[in-house]
């Protein structure tokens, strides 16, 4: 009831003074607008962020082999020099074994939805004639091609049988018919493609055509005629060529669901077990996941960091409030008077100012939200980022604050209204 | 005097000092002793500095006496707390000030009802009371009109209006034809003895004017802060 005439009082208030309102209420404006602004921004890097990284199989575990740190290796001056004279090579004895990765297959088998593994073997040029193409053989399965979002455009992938058979045979890109069979894609499938590896000569039929996609990271700077695209042939195979058994590194494509962080370090003790003897060196798993999220507390410390001297400007805009309420007080000191004369409790004057400096910081919140939002897009869009997120959470933060901002400032100016003299108050001029 | 008559203030022994303690303490009202009956039209007359604002001050209920009781309508205020005062003031005080003091952009109605605001009246039971009120002053087609809208005089009946609010026990009027020219002033005291003759209502009439005094039915003459002289006016009702 009261609350409800408070609110009227003022907004009728504000419209009688127009112009002061509206100066009262742009530091509050800006500062919710900034607010709001940055928060925007930051959290549609992060979205955008996290879409990158998604497509970039930040989910995936890496495993690799890497050197084990040894007592020995901590230097006097406490540096860790890993490259000492005395270190060996890993050779093939101390790579993972498919013995190992099929047991781990088994053992969590409801968490690993595929194992991408690939080989690469050597750059070659592919001559027919007078026609050429430049490639990059190397051996791949089928979770691999997964992980790399191969698309076939003709023909198929390798058949089981190919794959554990080292099977002759390759997928080659769209460039590379380009270039050999003029861009007939149906004519290419089926055909041998000879090449030169290490002084031997090897053939293999193309069993599919996949489209090859430029990396987005990478400005080639040859001629699409030029271009070194990758031939695929079966992992094995190409183990075949490089005498090799064993894997130096491979991913882990986890079920959807999976925690990965807690599955990486499953998946480091698991194969760790098998390299408890090994002198030099063992197993590590990470997962680009990790870094995504010490990017994301990185984006999200430095929005919040931005946002904090933004809130400044809040702060700033909270005393400005608070003087004019003072100015307020003081020119409406007979106002005042009069209402405690006609029976207003000490309370309500206190009320009345501080729902008066509510509704300027509301108006202005709500003003600047509205604002901030824009300029967030705009933001957005000046970065060229793909993602717009309003962020909720800071709408509903700079409301309240605003909010908030409107009683702690008002609170003073108002509380000085309420304790005025009643007789001070009516005789004042 | 009257006494098959309520009696609506007792002042005993009313003083009002003001610096206590100072060097420059003030003693305002040197022992005020005042009876004031229901339906009593009196007159407070006295030069200025005489005590007399200070002791409508008191009357009011906006201040209490240093030493002394004073009893209003049955309510002890000088042992009230502050926090009660300001209750006292929104049923039993009806003020008028010479200077009107209607809040500033709020319309006439809204005016009215402010102090039933306080006394947390519906928005409906305010709205039906001003207007009755509004009609009582002769103001019902100035309604929605601002103060400053409003003429002087026409201030001043919506501000009498608005001491009627809550039906208070006594109008204590400061000076309320001061500010005015004699033709409005005149108007606003028809105002006065309506509510008096027709009402019945307790008025208190502060002035410094000595023909305004007269038409009241009792006139107390304050000077150095005591009482020095108590007669009746012509304004004596002839029951």
């Amino acid at each position: 009831m009261m609350l409800l005439e408070n609110i009227r009082l003022a907004l009728t208030g504000l419209r009688a003074n127009k112009m002061r309102a509206l100066l009262t209420m742009l530091g509050i404006i800006i500062g919710i607008a900034s607010v709001i602004a940055i928060m925007t921004v930051g959290n549609s890097l992060t979205v955008e962020l996290n879409n990158e990284f998604a497509s970039m199989g930040a989910s995936n575990i890496e495993v690799l082999i890497t050197r084990k740190i040894n007592e020995e290796d901590i230097s006097t001056d406490g540096m860790i020099y890993t490259e000492s004279y005395r270190d060996r090579r890993p050779t093939d004895d101390d790579y993972i074994t498919e013995e190992m990765i099929q047991a781990y297959i088994e053992a969590y088998e409801d968490k690993v939805y595929a194992i991408a593994a690939y080989e690469s073997v050597t750059s070659a040029q592919v001559k027919q004639g007078n026609l050429y193409a430049n490639v990059n053989i190397q051996g791949v399965n089928l979770g691999q091609l997964y992980t790399d979002k191969t698309e076939i455009m003709a023909g198929r992938v390798f058949s089981d049988r190919e794959l554990n058979d080292s099977g002759k045979v390759c997928l080659v890109s769209d460039k590379f018919v380009n270039n050999m069979y003029d861009g007939n894609l149906e004519e290419a499938i089926g055909q041998s493609v000879p090449v030169e590896i290490a002084g031997k000569s090897y053939s293999f039929v193309i069993v599919g055509v996949y489209e090859y996609e430029q990396n987005s990271y990478s400005f080639e700077t040859v001629s699409e005629k030029d271009l070194y695209t990758p031939m695929l042939i079966p992992i094995r195979s190409a183990k075949a060529i490089t005498h090799t058994n064993n894997y130096p590194q491979f991913s882990v494509v986890g079920q959807t669901g999976v925690d990965v962080n807690s599955f990486m370090t499953e998946t480091q003790n698991f194969f760790n077990k098998y390299y408890e003897r090994n002198k030099d060196f063992e197993v590590m798993a990470y997962s680009m996941s990790s870094y995504l999220e010490e990017m994301n507390d990185m984006v999200k410390t430095m929005t919040l960091a931005i946002a904090v001297i933004a809130g400044i400007a809040l702060l700033v805009g909270g005393i400005g409030v608070m003087n004019i309420m003072l100015v307020s007080i003081t020119e409406r000191t007979r106002e005042i008077g009069t209402r405690k004369a006609l029976g207003a409790p000490n309370s309500s004057i206190r009320m009345q100012f501080i729902v008066e400096s509510i509704v300027i910081c509301l108006i202005g919140g709500i003003i600047g939200m509205l604002l901030g939002i824009l300029m967030g897009y705009g933001g957005v869009k000046l970065i060229q980022s793909t993602a717009f997120e309003v962020s909720v959470k800071s709408v509903l933060i700079s409301i309240g604050f605003s909010m908030g901002i409107g009683v702690f400032f008002g609170y003073y100016p108002a509380n000085k209204a309420a304790k005025m003299d009643p007789i001070e108050a009516l005789r004042y001029e | 005097m009257e006494d098959n008559k309520k009696q609506i203030i007792n002042m005993r022994g009313i003083v009002k000092r003001f610096y206590i303690g100072t060097p420059n303490e003030l003693t305002v009202l040197k022992g005020i002793d005042l009876d004031v009956y229901e339906g009593e039209f009196v007159a407070v007359v006295g030069a200025s500095g005489s005590g007399k604002s200070t002791l409508m001050n008191i009357i009011g209920s906006l201040d209490r006496p240093t030493e002394g009781s004073y009893i209003l309508d049955d309510i002890d205020i000088s042992k009230a707390k502050d926090s009660e005062l300001s209750g006292i003031r929104n049923k039993k005080i009806g003020f008028v000030f010479q200077t009107y003091n209607l809040i500033a952009k709020t319309n006439a109605i809204k005016n009215i009802e402010v102090p039933m605001l306080y006394a947390g009246m519906s928005l409906r039971e305010r709205n039906k009371r001003a207007e009755e009120l509004l009609a009582l002053v002769g103001m019902e087609d100035r309604m929605h009109h601002l103060p400053e809208e409003l003429s002087g005089g026409q201030k001043q009946r919506v501000a009498i209006a608005r001491a009627m609010a809550n039906d208070p026990a006594i109008i204590l009027a400061d000076e309320p034809t001061g500010a005015l020219d004699s033709s409005t002033g005149r108007m606003v005291m028809d105002i006065f003895h309506k509510l008096h003759k027709e009402q019945g209502k307790t008025i208190i009439l502060i002035t410094h004017s000595p023909e305004l005094a007269e038409e009241c039915e009792r006139i107390i003459t304050i000077k150095d802060g005591e009482i020095t002289g108590q007669r009746k006016g012509k304004g004596v009702s002839e029951s």
